[in-house]
């Protein structure tokens, strides 16, 4: 029977006591309980950072990547073998900086797997300096100066490069996560996830007071859940140019929204055909079974041979 | 004096005029007439416009190699005679020069060219009216009036006018040609064939059939044939592997390869997938090499720059892959991005940060990097390492007629990996268990009991990240044992070859393309009544150190050949084996070395007792 701990390891978690990332990973764990998934049938990808760690403390196929190139390899091996239920993790630094060249790519090709950036706007694990996401003018802790450039914003950058499912959550909200976390998975085609998050040591500005509004006049969470504002971002008939365009144009739109007022929930989900639909109907056999499974090991290259004779 | 079956040939233009499929047509007529031919085209960084040429050398037997020197030039412009000394940064000037005495040169009447104006009054000229004649052929089929669509067909009046001063089977010609026109394309074919027919008459009826002293006549064919370059040997090695995986980032010379395996993948079933980098090609590669899949990726130098780091990852975590093809060129940075150079030696032994094992293999010519390609999946596999084989611009682009590949056996073997059931049976999986010979079975992701993890931090058995001094130690001792048993496992007969007498006055050393030059040099010497063997060394890692060391330890005098400017080589021998070279022959000027240049710069530390020749023949 599968329970919460078949998805755990024995590994040692050295994460700093109160590490947003402690949240991310049991988020994961229970959706893959949730949804059932024998730990075999799953591989997770990481790159590098504290966030890289999070494979050894999942039981399940476990790849600690290079800096920057998770998902280039979760790519190559869901490609090989789309039996797999493939989810890639990496921090905002390594996805946006280092890595940030793959990330655009990845979603034009609409891979089927789900994509989660642990994003608390610092580099932890080399000691606290500016990732990508951290606003201009902002100064933690470690840093000796502010922020001299702007931050990349995350989910502009998805749907402008095509993810298909474009969503964001907490670390601390592990519930909604969860959800946010299955719809990612369960959606057809290349999930993107931002969680924010909160990173006890170095990040003293966006803090879980910070998210929960302690500083406001008047107190109250900055997060909101779109879902609840009556904000709809899935696309309903993708061949409808129109729509497709006025979906991304509103998520574009929220994307911007940060400050007060920050917008959790589905930003923009549109089924196409995944990158492997689009291998499968150029290779029909793909469709009968995982490419790993099939015999490819004794090709006739007669015919190319007497093409050059 | 009549020459037979013993011809140089050249078709020089401007890129975009369209040598390739002319000068490749007129090898596939010699090699239905058993003639065997090598062929190879230098040109620019460059869409249309830049200099480019196609030479072949024609021969009863077969050549291994091209020569500096030229029976008929073919000129469809002026510069292929004269140069770009109008220019102003002139980068050649012209091959003209480059004629045999009492060869000849065929060009467009209509340059109204005066004879003295080529300053050889040993070569014979023979002005050809290109556009006259094609238009004549194209009024047959009605198309006068459509000449600029049909102007890049003058090259076939050209190759036609060669046929008839060769006096070659125009039959022979004529099926070649339209081999290149199937389908809807046949009427094409027609017209060319008509073209050349126009070309060829007016060669024979203005100039005589005895007026060029070369002549190429078809002779019986011992076994079946197959024209061939290095990319199409790669390319179908990999199919022949099982190789399910490629991925690229277009780059000079390495995409042509990529591009044929995309043109066949229905066919075949292999995934071909751009990547939007070289760093994501290596990764995404070696990820599919992870999950279970045969991959590999192609690329010349600057991209192999850029897969310094992936080639670490797939290093450290013992990745049964993937395959990487590196095209050299000269470098460093884009330096000439379309011509050859074997300068990346060095580079490719020690890519990448700290210590890990790779194979690397340097085949000498198509056929033998079609039988190394489909080995190194086999080594990905077994050894569970990166394995590099290292061809270059020269290899890629030569278009040769070798014996159809024979497949006998060749074999996959996908090493030590683990079934469902071998799995069922373990208490316990561990990816990286300690082993005496340092290989750990694998299983798949997706196979149930075989859950690993991998990372490219130290790790142990089980491939959790670690920084134990002892778990280190042990780990990396395990990896580096895995090229030792490469090593002890594949015979020396692979790894290096002594051609030539067991005994020689001269030995000369090389790797790679540098291969056909050699041998065709040595005959060369050995007419001079210089005696030389030749020892090819082809596997870089495992190096065939005892080989290396027996072979040299009792050499003559020993003279290594590079295309490059430091001897890579010669440096990297003297480190296996304490051996130092007497003489090194190094090119480094972005072209292959000829056979003349070979013999001559051979003959030339001997005669003088040079430490080192530089040749260029540009």
């Amino acid at each position: 029977m599968l329970e919460m701990r078949t998805y755990k390891t024995q590994v040692h978690n050295d994460w700093c006591p109160g590490c947003g990332d402690f949240g991310i990973v049991n988020a994961i764990q229970m959706t893959l309980l949730e949804m059932q998934l024998e730990p075999h049938r799953v591989a997770v990808f990481s790159g590098i950072g504290c966030s890289g760690k999070t494979p050894h403390f999942i039981n399940a196929y476990g790849f600690h990547t290079l800096h920057g190139r998770v998902l280039p390899i979760a790519t190559g091996a869901r490609l090989a073998n789309p039996s797999l239920t493939v989810v890639a993790v990496g921090g905002d630094g390594d996805g946006l900086g280092i890595g940030a060249g793959h990330f655009v790519h990845t979603g034009r090709r609409n891979v089927d797997f789900t994509y989660v950036l642990y994003n608390n706007g610092v580099y932890g694990l080399t000691k606290g300096q500016a990732s990508p996401t951290l606003p201009k003018g902002i100064k933690t802790k470690s840093m000796p100066l502010p922020a001299i450039v702007e931050g990349v914003n995350p989910i502009t950058m998805a749907v402008a490069s095509g993810y298909t499912f474009v969503a964001r959550s907490y670390a601390l909200d592990v519930r909604h996560l969860k959800q946010i976390l299955r719809a990612g998975i369960e959606h057809r085609g290349s999930a993107f996830v931002d969680v924010l998050q909160t990173c006890p040591t170095y990040n003293d500005i966006n803090t879980k007071e910070w998210y929960s509004g302690d500083d406001l006049p008047v107190k109250q969470a900055r997060l909101y859940k779109l879902e609840e504002t009556g904000y709809n971002g899935i696309v309903s008939d993708p061949s409808n140019g129109a729509e497709v365009n006025e979906k991304k144009g509103n998520a574009l739109l929220k994307s911007f929204e940060w400050g007060d007022k920050i917008p959790v929930g589905v930003f923009f989900k549109m089924e196409v055909p995944t990158f492997e639909d689009q291998l499968a109907q150029r290779m029909p056999i793909l469709k009968e079974k995982p490419f790993v499974e099939q015999d490819i090991y004794n090709r006739d290259v007669t015919p190319l041979l007497e093409e050059l004779a | 004096m009549t020459v037979i079956n013993s011809f140089t040939w050249m078709i020089g233009g401007p890129q975009g005029s369209g040598i390739n499929s002319v000068a490749e047509n007129f090898a596939r007529a010699c090699m239905r007439g058993g003639l065997h031919t090598f062929a190879n085209i230098e040109y620019h960084s460059n869409i249309k416009g830049e200099h480019s040429y196609y030479r072949l050398r024609i021969d009863a037997r077969e050549p291994r190699s091209h020569v500096d020197w030229v029976d008929l030039l073919v000129a469809l412009d002026k510069e292929t005679m004269f140069g770009d000394l109008n220019k102003h940064a002139p980068t050649h000037r012209g091959h003209r020069h480059e004629v045999s005495p009492g060869g000849g040169i065929i060009y467009d009447s209509s340059l109204k060219l005066v004879p003295d104006s080529f300053g050889r009054d040993d070569i014979k000229l023979y002005p050809v009216p290109y556009l006259d004649l094609l238009i004549d052929a194209l009024k047959e089929y009605g198309h006068e009036r459509e000449i600029s669509k049909y102007q890049v067909m003058v090259n076939t009046i050209a190759l036609g006018a060669s046929l008839g001063l060769v006096d070659y089977d125009f039959e022979l010609a004529a099926s070649a040609i339209r081999e290149g026109f199937t389908g809807r394309k046949a009427a094409l074919g027609d017209l060319n064939v008509t073209a050349a027919r126009r070309g060829y008459d007016y060669a024979r009826k203005m100039f005589g059939a005895d007026t060029f002293p070369v002549k190429l006549r078809p002779q019986p064919s011992k076994e079946r044939r197959m024209m061939v370059r290095g990319v199409q040997a790669v390319a179908i090695a990999k199919l022949k592997a099982g190789c399910g995986f490629q991925t690229y980032y277009p780059i000079t010379p390495a995409t042509d390869e990529s591009e044929y395996l995309e043109s066949h993948q229905k066919d075949y079933n292999m995934i071909v997938v751009q990547t939007e980098d070289e760093i994501a090609a290596i990764n995404m590669a070696t990820g599919a090499a992870h999950a279970g899949l045969r991959s590999s990726t192609s690329t010349s130098g600057p991209g192999f720059s850029l897969m310094a780091e992936g080639l670490g990852w797939s290093g450290i975590t013992e990745a049964p892959g993937p395959v990487i093809i590196l095209y050299q060129r000269a470098g460093p940075a884009t330096g000439l991005p379309t011509r050859t150079e074997q300068a990346d030696l060095r580079f490719v032994l020690h890519a990448a940060h700290g210590e890990f094992p790779r194979m690397v293999i340097a085949p000498g010519d198509s056929v033998e990097t079609y039988y190394d390609t489909f080995d190194a999946f086999n080594y990905a596999d077994r050894y569970q390492v990166p394995v590099i084989v290292m061809v270059d611009k020269f290899i890629a682009s030569t278009y040769r007629d070798v014996p159809i590949f024979n497949g006998d056996g060749m074999k996959v073997d996908r090493g030590n990996v683990l079934k469902d059931e071998d799995l069922a049976k373990m208490q316990e999986y561990k990816r990286y268990q300690f082993s005496e010979l340092g290989i750990s079975a694998r299983s798949r992701p997706g196979q149930k009991g075989g859950i690993f993890w991998t990372t490219g931090d130290e790790h142990d058995e089980y491939g959790h990240i670690t920084e134990a001094a002892d778990v280190r130690v042990k780990m990396m001792t395990k990896r580096m044992r895995k090229i030792q048993l490469a090593d002890e496992v594949i015979p020396d007969s692979k790894k290096a070859t002594l051609h030539g007498p067991r005994k020689a006055p001269i030995t000369l050393i090389g790797w790679g393309s540098t291969k056909g030059a050699i041998l065709d040099a040595m005959e060369d010497l050995k007419a001079d009544g210089l005696e030389a063997n030749f020892l090819q060394i082809r596997y870089v890692s495992p190096f065939p150190t005892r080989f290396v060391e027996q072979v040299l330890s009792s050499a003559g005098r020993k003279v290594m050949v590079e295309n490059n400017y430091s001897a890579q080589m010669a440096g990297l021998i003297r480190e296996k084996t304490g051996i130092a070279v007497d003489g090194k022959v190094v090119k480094f000027d972005g072209r292959p070395f000829s056979q003349n240049e070979v013999y001559e710069s051979v003959k030339d530390t001997l005669k003088n007792g040079t430490r080192e020749v530089s040749v260029s023949h540009a």
